[in-house]
């Protein structure tokens, strides 16, 4: 299999390309994906490629752009919907979480909602408060559609593909620091889809495993490469998808080093990490030893100052400090 | 009238007493608590507005609503026995006991569904609509729309969002002057709520006798054919009165608004009205229609029975379909 070393965003690019050309079905819609191009380029190139039906501009509606795509996607097409960042989604939660997510239960299966909402998410770029979001463990509370949170280009076209191609709603996180981080990206395979809900191992170790998902994955495989020469061996489990949930990958890598750190560029209360925690000390009690550490986004705002900004955000050596807790 | 066979006008008829009755028998069912549950929102007084509009389209459009959703079910030819199934919360019902009152849909007769968040499912409707227009098939999609709903968000965006993509759409507000209890004019200062449609840019289906079933017939009509030609979506008002509550909660309803009420049951009830004019028009047409009453109270008498009878929905049923499987 040929690959290029591509940055994410041309990955997504290649990934939607290819999924149109596949698909008649599928059409791009979101604000400023067609003439501007795309705020963060994913689009680039499509609307002169696939031409004004498929790849549509629309007004400044996130209720519509989420709703619509579910009409459209009930009655049989598949919407890619861009949020410009995800959040605003959280304007269009009602057609998130209400409809996209519950229609297929709430009518017993008459209808399907194959949509993908594709939405720029993360901070560390004096965004501020409003602009400064995570909140993909929001959108995987809730059950009837899948949450994707890709942590490289390759997982992201792989993923990409798989979220197109699904029956079911995919809410899709797209990790603005990861925009331009290049990785190997295959080139002649156009099915190259990824199985939904399956993580990946992303480094392996034996004395603490490491959980995380999109950036979270590049702090943690940072630590342990820095505790590597410690002579700590951490191992890296990247969930790709907050739901399905791999959960059997990481009690596997548990039961293994029996420590756990679970990192994530989220808030801590509610989150992906309680989540993980939970649930490790429920399937996984017998081979605990230690607590379940945490390494989160501080509990606070985003403030716009730079300085104060990156004292709220993780980094590798939050991670690292968290394993020197526990190990 | 005239290009009107008998036999459509004694549809018509038809399908009004039975939305009529079948609602009288939710209501009763509901007070004796064989149909249990918080909501359930009845379409008593509306008829002609539904009956009317849903004679403009054919089986291959659509139709999406809210959640005051039984008669625009029954109008679309869904079977009284899985719409008052669900109602009981069976196995049997159109939604599998899943949806309930306000999620009425059958994918088979185009009938997208009610909705129980107010607005919800106007993107939806401009979604179906967009798939439409997008595979190039001559189809309209109605959305009906409570006054109340057009005070909320999703109206602007949706409404605004049909204009700019001339989306096949015909817009129906079901204006009873009350959302849920609160006044229309102390909602919005446009109480004339088709004048919004000046807004969007979108054509102004102006403001419909929607007790008349007639008048609802030939604005629906005319508005579906500009749109199925291409030319955008319509906003139409509809001018009808709610006999009943809010929903089944709502108890002081007959109360507050006793003298209205009773003005528009004694003088403007759409069923009264279109059996007036049948009678007209027709000599000796009351054994027809007296046949028709029975066959509706046959019907209706028939899905209770079938809908008390039907097994519950079980555990593999609770946990079905949350998913479509990968």
């Amino acid at each position: 299999m040929a690959a290029k070393n591509i940055p994410m965003r041309e990955a997504l690019r290649n990934a939607l390309r290819e999924e149109m050309l596949r698909d008649e079905r599928v059409f791009v819609m979101g604000q400023e994906v067609g003439v501007w191009q795309g705020t963060h380029r994913v689009t680039q190139g499509l609307l002169e490629e696939f031409g004004p039906k498929r790849i549509k501009d629309t007004p400044i509606s996130e209720m519509a752009i989420a709703g619509l795509a579910v009409g459209a996607a009930m009655a049989g097409l598949r919407p890619v919907a861009e949020m410009m960042t995800i959040n605003f989604a959280f304007l269009a939660l009602d057609a998130i979480v209400n409809h996209a997510a519950k229609i297929h239960y709430m009518f017993d299966g008459q209808f399907r909602v194959p949509l993908v909402i594709r939405a720029a998410s993360g901070w560390g770029n004096q965004a501020t408060a409003t602009h400064s979001h995570t909140p993909e463990p929001i959108f995987a509370h809730f059950p009837g559609m899948w949450v994707a949170t890709p942590s490289n280009a390759s997982d992201a076209y792989g993923m990409l593909k798989a979220s197109i191609r699904s029956e079911n709603p995919v809410l899709f996180s797209e990790s603005i620091a990861l925009y331009s981080r290049p990785a190997p990206v295959v080139t002649d395979d156009p099915d190259f889809v990824l199985p939904i809900g399956k993580g990946e191992i992303k480094r392996e170790g034996k004395h603490v495993t490491l959980v995380a998902y999109a950036r979270g994955v590049e702090w943690s495989l940072q630590a342990a490469a820095e505790l590597a020469k410690e002579g700590i061996e951490a191992e890296v489990v990247d969930l790709r998808w907050l739901r399905p949930l791999d959960i059997d990958l990481v009690l596997e890598s548990f039961k293994k080093t029996n420590h756990c750190v679970v990192v994530e560029e989220s808030l801590p209360m509610y989150s992906f990490g309680s989540e993980i925690a939970a649930q490790i000390q429920d399937k996984g009690f017998d081979y605990m030893d230690a607590p379940v550490k945490r390494v989160s986004a501080m509990d606070v705002p985003l403030p716009f100052a730079k300085d104060i900004e990156l004292m709220a955000l993780p980094n590798a050596q939050k991670v690292i400090d968290a394993v020197k807790e526990i190990l | 009238m005239a290009r009107l066979t008998k036999e459509t006008l004694l549809d018509w008829y038809r399908q009004m007493v039975l939305i009529r009755q079948f609602e009288t028998r939710c209501d009763e069912l509901y007070q004796n608590k064989t149909i249990t549950g918080v909501y359930m929102h009845l379409y008593s007084g509306h008829e002609a507005t539904g009956v009317g509009a849903l004679a403009a389209l054919g089986p291959e459009d659509h139709v999406i609503t809210a959640y005051r959703d039984h008669g625009h079910a029954l109008i679309r030819g869904v079977h009284p026995n899985p719409i008052m199934a669900e109602m009981m919360g069976k196995k049997t019902g159109v939604s599998g006991g899943k949806g309930g009152s306000m999620h009425i849909a059958s994918r088979q007769h185009n009938m997208w569904g009610g909705y129980a968040i107010v607005g919800g499912h106007l993107p939806l409707a401009a979604g179906i609509a967009f798939a439409s227009q997008y595979n190039d098939r001559p189809e309209v999609t109605i959305s009906f729309i409570g006054d109340g709903a057009s005070n909320n968000g999703y109206f602007h965006e949706a409404l605004n969002m049909s204009g700019v993509w001339k989306l096949p759409v015909v817009w129906i507000i079901e204006n009873n002057f009350v959302a849920m209890g609160t006044r229309i004019e102390d909602s919005t200062a446009q109480t004339e709520l088709h004048n919004r449609a000046i807004g969007y840019g979108i054509r102004d289906g102006g403001r419909i006798d929607g007790q008349d079933v007639f008048a609802v017939y030939d604005s629906v009509s005319e508005a579906v054919k500009y749109a199925r030609e291409g030319n955008g979506p319509v906003l139409i008002e509809s001018i009808t009165y709610r006999y009943k509550g809010h929903g089944v909660s709502d108890k002081t309803y007959d109360k507050r608004f006793a003298d209205e009420l009773a003005e528009w049951r004694d003088n403007k009830d759409p069923i009264e009205l279109l059996r007036r004019q049948l009678q007209k028009k027709f000599k000796n047409i009351d054994p027809e229609l007296a046949k028709i009453d029975a066959a509706c109270q046959a019907a209706v008498d028939e899905a209770t029975e079938y809908a008390i009878n039907s097994p519950d929905p079980t555990y593999e049923d609770l946990i079905s379909n949350v998913y479509v499987e990968e």
